[in-house]
């Protein structure tokens, strides 16, 4: 595959990232939408479902925050070159799609740009060609973002609190209902990382790990019953899902890292 | 439902006017009553008047608001709480701060009629955009005597 090829592809992925919203986030919105008894949370999810059909209709953005490309790789090998043919596809697409450039430097702020992504490249033996897993992320959500350095021996409730309380802090400012990525385990930027990958995860499908989907499962129903709601106007649901990954860890510590998403949970796949 | 003008205006704009008016300068535009709403849109597709063009989060504004109240801002638009300061500044200038329905971009861009690029085109998406809009669907957030739709959360 030619860098030409993967700069086009990659180009075609964005715009499908921005545009659509993906299967299992509309699964679960419209599930919320039909349990939801709340007249005013209730309109506030209709407005989501019908922004996400009119996005994906027309091809426009679902959101204005078109977000910050974080984008996941895995190959067996890669080239410096074949990574900036995704970081060209990446400004390229969202120039093409009329998405937002939302990158500047952080201290000069200059004018806004298309060019700003976060690639985490992730080398596996197994894979045959390159895996692109694309997670534009708004900052409504990213601001929210909680990491906590717990002692070794702290416990499952006290993480399971501070979970809670990131999302509680969090409120309607994040856009609920949130998906909430929780990463336990590896270093302080490790959980984070370990927390934004659980967001790609399918929605619909169970965590393989049996101490971890219970532990998602308790964290859904407490965060619910915080009845934030969509927009903070109360309600059943203030998560769709909660996805947890975990990763080793140090003897002398215990990180936790929260990132949130908002109900635009935004992601596409490509496999060249 | 609101219909009429509304100003785009979010971070960088919020902080260039609030300098103009610390320093005595001229505004780029009469904020005597004007509706600012805080908005960032992304670029205008072909044919359309407008890109996606949700609200954005209203409490980094919150440091800003008394002065725009103050040269006679009525009203703002946005998403999520706001500090108590932001609300004794509503309430003292008898402001009203109302909701936009929050992630729909798509949505919003349908009742937008005329988009209009009026100040600080070098801020790119912050620039101030006049935008002339019917029945944007709106909830009021926070009155004209302070009280917020959150006091729960």
């Amino acid at each position: 595959m030619d860098n030409k090829t993967i700069k086009q592809k990659v180009k075609e992925l964005t715009a499908r990232a921005g545009f659509e919203l993906p299967d299992d986030v509309l699964g679960l919105l419209k599930k919320a939408y039909a349990a939801e008894n709340n007249k005013k949370a209730k309109q506030a999810l209709g407005w989501i479902l019908d922004n996400a059909g009119i996005a994906r209709k027309y091809k426009l953005a679902i959101c204005q925050d078109t977000g910050l490309p974080v984008v996941f790789v895995e190959a067996s090998k890669l080239s410096a070159s074949q990574i900036k043919a995704i970081e060209d596809g990446l400004a390229a697409g969202y120039q093409a799609a009329y998405l937002r450039p939302s990158m500047v430097d952080p201290l000069k702020r200059d004018r806004p740009s298309y060019r700003g992504s976060k690639i985490q490249i992730d080398f596996d033996p197994a894979i045959s060609g390159i895996k692109i897993s694309l997670l534009p992320k708004g900052f409504g959500s990213e601001n929210k973002s909680q990491v906590k350095m717990f002692n070794p021996t702290a416990s499952l409730a006290a993480i399971e609190d501070f979970v809670v309380e990131a999302v509680k802090k969090a409120g309607p400012e994040a856009c609920p209902p949130f998906v909430v990525g929780v990463g336990i385990g590896s270093t302080s930027d490790g959980c984070l990382l370990l927390a934004k990958k659980a967001l790609l995860g399918d929605l619909g499908k169970n965590n393989p790990d049996k101490e971890l989907r219970n532990l998602e499962q308790r964290l859904l129903k407490k965060i619910n019953a915080l009845n934030i709601g969509p927009m903070g106007l109360g309600g059943k649901t203030t998560a769709l899902a909660v996805k947890i990954l975990k990763a080793p860890t140090h003897i002398a510590g215990l990180p936790v890292g929260v990132n949130i998403s908002c109900h635009a949970l935004r992601k596409a796949r490509l496999i060249l | 439902m609101f219909s009429g003008v509304i100003y785009t205006a979010r971070d960088q704009a919020h902080k260039r006017l609030v300098e103009l008016i610390k320093a005595g300068k001229k505004l780029p535009i009469d904020l005597k009553g004007a509706v600012i709403y805080y908005c960032g849109p992304t670029a205008t597709p072909k044919g359309k008047v407008i890109g996606a063009c949700g609200p954005t989060t209203a409490s980094r504004m919150d440091e800003f608001i008394a002065p725009l109240l103050k040269v006679g801002v009525v009203a703002m638009i946005g998403k999520g709480r706001r500090s108590a300061a932001a609300r004794a500044a509503i309430k003292k200038y008898k402001a009203v701060y109302f909701l936009a329905p929050a992630g729909c971009g798509a949505l919003i861009a349908r009742y937008v009629l005329k988009n209009e690029l009026v100040a600080f085109a070098d801020l790119g998406p912050e620039a101030i955009r006049r935008l002339t809009v019917k029945d944007l669907p709106l909830i009021v957030g926070i009155d004209s005597q302070g009280k917020s739709i959150y006091q729960d959360l």
